[in-house]
């Protein structure tokens, strides 16, 4: 039996959000929040790992209010329950805040074997919250997972991705794995599962519930700070050539002759 | 905590709603209110010209924590005796760093049979290298590699910690910056000082590039981040350059791990490796066919280059998935990228836009990859790259 977590974040999908260069407004029609694709990847992960060695499989976000709804929809996958971390003080939060709060959460959860958090979240993009949430719960964790094997010794061997190539590395449980896209590929909703989801209640934790000081979790608990925020530098003189593609052609290695010259 | 909202000043003029990337701010007669979704990433301060809001302040009563004497580190990356590139390049930074806070720049070697890096790192920059050498450290695991840094930090005490954004620095320092209750700034693109505070304005990009933020650790030590590869300029290498190496013994490293390296299945073994490659001729969905990645493989061929490619196109089955570029694929930073039949999707261009000079080949003049090319050729890859190969034979 394996009791698993899966974190997962409610994020605003990534084509959506741009800011405009010249008026510093940002572009998001239609913004739409998704689960953080890559979450996707960790929550079929435990769902296997279910399948396979019988437990269940608790969703566990924090957000505002309305990340329930990433849960609900993690729960028509077939996650077992949902809890939601959600409080005014929460907000803010840098990773370190996060994940102190997410320990917080597993530890009233009376902890786990497996953990699994994406990659990284599209948002934010820094893939810290899982070794950071590992760090507070003193297990060991792997990184860039692309497959796991459940040893006869009790220990799980773990393909991951690093620059060079693949190792293969064995971890005692409970760990924390962080998965990339190459592990799997997520199922569909179930009709079953809809229908439970729809009704399922979830849980709303605050700061208060997990025992955490106001001056531990969300911007306070923080320790870095946005300071500013910015559309990325535009780039230098643009260039169009024109002409047949013959001219074209002979424009641009004449251009990058040039450019290699320099 | 949300963003503090001075109600008399606020002119109900909607700026703020526009730039607010949580959808956290909305007008309720004429005034701006503020939800739960607000991260306080002050976006909205900085546009809104009647002081109508401003972050919270800084909790009363906080002592300033004493700066940590041992300057700037850089994590000194290697694997089995060859230092990654992004260590250089780090060094690089760390000097131009030092130079502003007056400060020495120390390098870390994490390893088994290491030593003989020292002097290329001193060469490279550093005034110090402190060296780990270690059994438990021979390949790289989380954790004790998270210990050993850790430890030594605790030990010697520096203000800034520097490490690659590689998978290997992306791994454990999470895990170091968590144990030493400090921040960690992802992925950064660019550094400067703030002079006043002494502290590290730490440049990123965030939301798949479509933002940069400028983030700072003003309340804790040491100030960590992570730094994108092939950004930063390394040293120019000075052979005769003197410097300290100091080994350092962790007793931490002697436990049995909870975690153990098995084997590496599989090097990455490309021709060129992606990631190092000064050229990139890169090819999408407009290809159309595996096949005509051989044209992509001669012009990189001619230009002493690699091939990239994206999502769709490694979708389609056209090429490897080593080859794919962008969120989901391999980040580069190449002196000159030529993309041949991409759109510019978001996705695709966090993976390629800080490559120096990009050239985009497209039949769509509004595909919006020319947004950021350099040079623009709109037209057919099939008529444009055979012209092109050619002129490159005939002139060379
Ligand atoms: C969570 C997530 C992660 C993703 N991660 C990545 C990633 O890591 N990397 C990535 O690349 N994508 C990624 N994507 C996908 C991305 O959104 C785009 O779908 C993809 O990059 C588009 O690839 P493309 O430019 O090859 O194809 P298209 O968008 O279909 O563009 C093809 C272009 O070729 C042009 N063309 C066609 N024929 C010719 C011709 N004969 N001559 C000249 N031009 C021609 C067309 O005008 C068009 O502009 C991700 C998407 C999601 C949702
Ligand atoms: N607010 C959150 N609630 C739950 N899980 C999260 C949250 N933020 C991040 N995570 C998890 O941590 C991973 C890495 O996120 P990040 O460090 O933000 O890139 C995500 O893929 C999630 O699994």
């Amino acid at each position: 039996m394996m009791k698993i977590i899966v974190c997962l974040k409610q994020v605003p999908e990534s084509q959506s959000v741009r800011l405009d260069p010249v008026t510093h407004n940002l572009q998001r029609e239609g913004v739409k929040s998704i689960i953080n694709p890559f979450d996707l990847y960790a929550l079929e992960e435990g769902l296997r790992v279910r399948e396979e060695h019988g437990g269940e499989v608790i969703v566990l976000s924090m957000g505002p209010p309305q990340a329930a709804s990433a849960l609900r929809e993690a729960l028509t996958y077939g996650a077992d329950r949902a809890i939601l971390l959600s409080d005014r003080a929460f907000a803010g939060a840098d990773t370190w805040a996060t994940a102190y709060t997410l320990a917080a959460a597993v530890r009233r959860l009376d902890g786990a074997d497996l953990i699994f958090c994406g990659k990284q979240a599209i948002d934010g993009d820094t893939a810290q919250v899982g070794p950071e949430l590992a760090a507070f719960l003193d297990i060991p964790h792997v990184a860039w997972a692309r497959k796991l094997i459940f040893a006869d010794t009790g220990l799980l061997q773990v393909e991951r991705l690093l620059d060079h190539g693949y190792d293969l590395v064995e971890v005692q449980l409970p760990a924390l794995i962080t998965v990339v896209k190459e592990i799997n590929t997520p199922r569909l909703p179930s009709f079953k599962a809809k229908l439970r989801a729809k009704s399922a209640q979830i849980p709303v934790w605050t700061a208060a519930d997990l025992g955490l000081a106001a001056e531990r979790v969300g911007f306070e608990g923080s320790f870095t700070r946005v300071v500013k925020v910015f559309p990325p530098p535009a780039r230098g003189q643009r260039e169009l050539l024109d002409g047949t593609p013959e001219e074209m052609a002979a424009a641009l290695w004449a251009r990058l002759r040039q450019w290699r010259g320099q | 905590m949300t963003i503090r909202i001075a109600v008399d000043n606020c002119t109900g003029c909607g700026q703020c709603l526009a730039v607010c990337p949580f959808d956290a701010l909305t007008l309720e007669d004429d005034k701006v209110v503020v939800n739960d979704a607000c991260t306080l990433c002050g976006a909205c301060v900085e546009v809104c010209e009647f002081e109508a809001l401003s972050m919270p302040p800084e909790e009363a009563g906080q002592q300033p924590v004493p700066r940590p004497a041992d300057g700037i580190w850089i994590f000194a990356e290697q694997r089995r005796g060859r230092l990654a590139p992004v260590a250089l390049e780090l060094l690089g930074e760390g000097r131009r760093l030092a130079e502003q806070l007056r400060v020495a720049v120390a390098a870390v070697l994490l390893g088994h049979n290491v030593q003989g890096l020292a002097e290329e790192l001193i060469a490279g920059g550093a005034d110090k290298v402190y060296v780990v050498d270690h059994p438990n450290l021979a390949e790289f695991l989380e954790e004790p590699y998270a210990a050993a840094l850790t430890a030594l930090s605790r030990r010697y005490g520096p203000e800034i910690i520097l490490a690659g954004a590689t998978y290997v620095g992306r791994a454990f320092i999470p895990r170091v910056a968590a144990l030493l209750d400090t921040g960690l700034t992802a992925d950064c693109t660019a550094f400067a000082i703030d002079p006043a505070n002494h502290l590290l304005l730490q440049t990123r990009p965030a939301f798949g590039g479509n933002i940069m933020a400028t983030i700072l650790t003003p309340r804790s030590y040491p100030q960590m981040a992570t730094v994108r590869p092939r950004v930063m300029k390394p040293w120019v290498a000075e052979h005769e350059r003197q410097g300290e190496i100091i080994p350092v013994q962790l007793a931490e490293l002697d436990q049995p791990w909870r975690c153990r390296f098995v084997q590496t299945i599989s090097e990455i073994t490309e021709t060129v490796p992606l990631g190092e490659a000064e050229v990139i001729v890169a090819g999408g969905r407009g290809l159309q066919d595996a096949k005509n990645f051989r044209l992509l493989a001669e012009l990189a061929e001619l230009l002493g280059g690699a091939v990239g490619a994206t999502r769709a196109a490694v979708d389609a089955g056209w090429i490897s998935y080593q080859h794919q570029i962008g969120q989901t694929g391999k980040t580069v930073a190449a002196k000159l990228y030529i993309a041949c039949g991409i759109s510019g999707a978001a996705q695709h261009l966090v993976g390629m836009q800080s490559s120096d000079l990009i050239v985009a080949i497209n039949r769509d003049p509004q595909a919006p990859i020319f947004q950021i090319a350099d040079i623009g050729l709109v037209g057919d890859v099939f008529e444009i790259l055979p012209a092109l190969i050619q002129q490159i034979k005939a002139n060379r």
